[in-house]
């Protein structure tokens, strides 16, 4: 690809960005969230078409109209959402959009490719399984051998690792490496740094829409990566301080939550906070963790269990009650629920607070000057960067976005704060800031349940550590310290390790 | 191969959302022009005769404010519910059934004291709208039934409840056969001014739109029914009750309409008929819409609408144009300025050549 360019909204999202990828390569193109890497990817499979630029195939320059010209070409991305037919057997799935085949099926002749397919590769795919049964990363392998199967050449995976277990990354990596000595290109897309080390050949940076170099894997090093990323040099760890847990903020009681289909999605969970702790709820997305959250904060009832906050029951209690106790919410989708896109910083700040006595006149009118003070405080204190206070937050970045989120949730000096995932999709200084800044809020006496998927940030944060998997508690680690990443692996997939006991709760229960 | 490309606007220049209507506006009379050429009707005379009549006369600006008075307060009203994106389609039931409730008040509990009686005709009519509207509201709020539906549903059931009552038990034995009721007694007519058919609405609809302008602005109720309309995930996560919130808007959404149905008969009839309303709940939703409910671009649309409803009558008259040709005129004006929507929100960008 050479010389891409794209824009929208009139901002260039590809400047002439050129990057290349060699058969038997693991090229990885690296970059913080908006530096133009899905862009990229979608002008190469063919979704976007770009303003200028070119891209040669063998040499050979190729115009794609349209994703169905890109895979005719041989490229075949391998997306975040796997896209398959949950109710469909493997085999189907990679029939599926096949037009050579005939009307009746060939069942045998396909399951007989993927087979093979799956032989070479190292797959371990089993073609007669419907979907529904696999667990992500096996549905991620079938996502694969349907890209082989339509013989694509270059392979773009983007950020395959963000839904896997350490154990399912390291399967998918010596995949990856196989089709790799087979000859095929693939291009990898990531941000965790330390798997891109490990990976790849050569790492191609891009910093706001434009190339900053390509380094091979030899030359490179976290600190260089992300130099290049952010442009200036950063520190990567947080300082932890000692554990110097108080009084006790938070018991949550065997509380069974249902998900929005109607299916049990926390099955009793129970644990204690207290002040001046983090404790970590580690596990793969999607193993009742959003809806443990909403639990915690009002905005979802438990069907049973109770949910204590500073003594005070409020399991059925709505989220006014939540925040009246000063519980604070960092939901993850900060664009979705945390935040109103098209409102301004102040409206923003507002959010959760308007309807407090020192905010209001008569207890009917907002007091918008000082609401607009407060901002102007907050704005401050988190360096939150913004052109004025009637900018609508939409058009603020991520990282910015998130400061916001984080002023408004922890300027009351809250009890309890809930955080999931509070550093996704932000770039390393930002989520260096956000981390720190939750350990000061800690050490000034506020208990926190982090929930996220990211064991390293799991790791650098928290004072006790607990596993869910299917909606409950596999294992709590009271020493974050000793514990490897393939212990946590293991429990995150659901094993349960006689070194890590969930505590016995029938003490707590006796009450 | 040159191609378009459809970008979405980062922000539309002010003085665009000045000229697309304008020059919508002008395109919309030249493709009238054709129309009226094919009549044999000279299309710059019958621009001059919709100005004349609309705009030229006292009387013709005195009738452009009658019509503009239901079409603001009902603008208002609907631009109310749409800010928390309920999409309320159910004025003109909500003016029939304000106009039943009024009427009502005048029949079976007439005071001969024209302040009485029309606080007691406004506070049936607001408890019909509110009742009407708040049906709607309640069953999106618990059931999730869809608005749309049931607000145009319930626009009917009103009608004809109305058709019920002015061909039924209410009709005026002295009206030859007309389906109306008799008329209100003086106590219970709203005051006109200056000998024209202006009526006092006129400065409710002046109110109601300060009103509406400070509720959404400044109050605690606004920022919420803001909150929701926004994002519904958000205003749960800051604690807004939606069940609530819903089933207010919408009941003063139909209480505000409600008024402005009591205001048609009060006002302008003086009695309860057939077909009084000629859909102006619906031409408010256009109002609201092309206001970007703004308020006080409600009320300039209002009275845009209003100089084409009236204009639209005087070609009748003067120009001896059929009714359906004059319709299809007020249809292509509305059409074009809609269609210029789109230019707001969105440029299109030629690129040339093969994606270079």
């Amino acid at each position: 690809m050479k010389g891409i360019t794209k824009s929208f909204y009139g901002i260039r999202a590809n400047d002439e960005v050129n990057f290349e990828v060699r058969p038997g390569e693991i090229h990885t193109l690296l970059g913080e969230n908006g530096a133009g890497k899905s862009t990229l990817m979608n002008i190469l499979c063919g979704l976007y078409t770009p303003e200028r630029g070119t891209i040669k195939i063998n040499g050979e320059k190729c115009f794609f109209k349209s994703p169905k010209d890109a895979i005719n070409a041989g490229i075949g991305m391998l997306h975040q959402h796997f896209m398959l037919v949950p109710v469909m057997t493997v085999w189907e799935n990679v029939a599926l959009g096949d037009k050579e085949l005939p009307q009746v099926l060939p069942k045998n002749k396909v399951i007989e490719q993927i087979k093979e397919l799956s032989d070479v590769y190292g797959l371990s795919v089993n073609p007669l399984a419907p979907v529904w049964q696999l667990s992500v990363g096996e549905q991620q392998r079938v996502a694969i051998v349907k890209l082989l199967y339509r013989r694509a050449k270059v392979l773009i995976l983007d950020e395959p690792t963000a839904v896997l277990t350490p154990q399912e990354a390291r399967h998918l990596f010596r995949v990856i490496k196989k089709m790799a000595e087979e000859g095929h290109g693939i291009v990898f897309i990531s941000h965790k740094l330390d798997e891109v080390l490990e990976i790849s050949d050569r790492i191609t940076v891009l910093r706001k829409g434009r190339n900053v170099g390509t380094v091979a894997k030899e030359e490179a090093s976290k600190e260089k990566l992300a130099e290049m990323m952010i442009g200036k040099r950063v520190a990567f760890a947080i300082d932890k301080p000692i554990q110097n847990p108080g009084k006790e903020v938070l018991n949550v009681k065997n509380i069974k939550v249902l998900g929005d289909r109607g299916r049990l999605k926390v099955n009793g969970i129970s644990f204690s906070l207290r002040q001046r702790e983090i404790l970590g709820i580690a596990g793969v997305s999607g193993n009742g963790q959003e809806e443990l959250a909403e639990a915690l904060t009002g905005l979802r009832k438990p069907i049973s269990g109770k949910v204590f906050v500073d003594g005070d029951d409020v399991t059925t209690g709505n989220p006014r009650d939540f925040m009246k106790r000063r519980v604070s919410y960092i939901p993850a989708d900060r664009k979705g629920t945390g935040l109103i896109a098209n409102m301004n910083l102040r409206e923003n700040i507002a959010l959760r607070k308007y309807w407090k006595s020192e905010y209001t006149r008569f207890g009917f009118f907002i007091n918008w000057e000082r609401i607009a003070g407060h901002t102007g405080k907050l704005v401050e204190r988190f360096s939150v960067a913004n052109p004025s206070l009637s900018y609508p937050v939409r058009l603020l970045s991520g990282g910015n976005m998130q400061k916001l989120m984080l002023a408004r949730e922890l300027s009351d000096n809250p009890r309890v704060i809930v955080a999931v995932q509070p550093t996704w999709g932000l770039d390393i200084g930002a989520t260096h800031y956000v981390r720190e800044v939750l350990v000061s809020q800690k050490e000034k006496g506020s208990g926190i349940l982090l929930i996220t998927d990211d064991l390293e940030e799991i790791l650098a944060l928290s004072d006790r550590i607990a596993v869910i998997h299917g909606g409950e508690i596999v294992g709590i680690v009271d020493n974050p310290d000793k514990v490897t990443e393939e212990e946590l692996g293991l429990m995150m997939a659901g094993t349960k390790l006689e070194k890590y006991p969930v505590y016995d709760l029938k003490e707590d229960e006796l009450e | 191969m040159p191609r378009l490309i459809i970008e979405r606007r980062f922000k539309t220049p002010f003085i665009l959302s000045i000229v697309f209507p304008l020059l919508s506006i002008v395109l919309a009379l030249l493709t009238s022009s054709l129309l009226l050429l094919a009549l044999n009707v000279s299309p710059l005379g019958a621009l001059k005769g919709m100005i004349n009549g609309a705009l030229g006369s006292w009387y013709g600006i005195s009738e452009v404010l009658v019509k503009a008075i239901p079409l603001v307060i009902c603008g208002i009203a609907v631009a109310l519910a749409f800010t928390m994106k309920v999409w309320n389609i159910g004025a003109e039931g909500q003016i029939y059934l304000g106009a039943l409730a009024s009427a009502a008040a005048v029949r079976y509990f007439p005071v001969e004291n024209t302040f009485f009686m029309l606080s007691v005709m406004a506070v049936m009519a607001i408890l019909a709208g509110a009742f009407w509207g708040g049906i709607a509201g309640y069953l999106k709020g618990r059931w999730n039934v869809n608005e749309i539906i049931t607000t145009l549903m319930l626009n009917y059931v009103a009608i004809h409840l109305v058709d019920y009552f002015v061909y039924g038990p209410w009709r005026d034995p002295s009206s030859l056969g007309f389906p109306m009721t008799a008329p209100f007694p003086d106590f219970a007519r709203l005051p006109t001014f200056g000998g024209t058919r202006v009526h006092a609405w006129i400065f409710l609809a002046l109110i109601i739109v300060i009103l509406y302008r400070v509720v959404i602005r400044w109050t605690r109720w606004g920022f919420e029914i803001r909150a929701i309309g926004e994002n519904q995930r958000a205003a749960l996560y800051a604690g807004i009750p939606y069940i609530r919130n819903v089933v207010l808007v919408m009941a003063v959404s139909g209480a505000l309409s409600a008024l402005a149905g009591m205001g048609e008969i009060a006002g302008l009839q003086g009695r309860l008929q057939h077909g009084f309303s000629p859909g102006y709940g619906y031409t408010a939703i256009i109002v609201a819409w092309l206001a970007r409910l703004n308020p006080w671009g409600t009320v300039l649309v209002s009275i845009f609408m209003g100089i084409i409803m009236v204009g639209g009558e005087t070609l009748q008259v003067i120009m001896r144009l059929p009714l359906a040709s004059v319709q299809v005129i007020q249809g292509l004006i509305l059409l074009f300025v809609l269609a210029s929507e789109f230019f707001r929100n969105y440029k299109i960008r030629i690129l040339s050549g093969d994606g270079r």
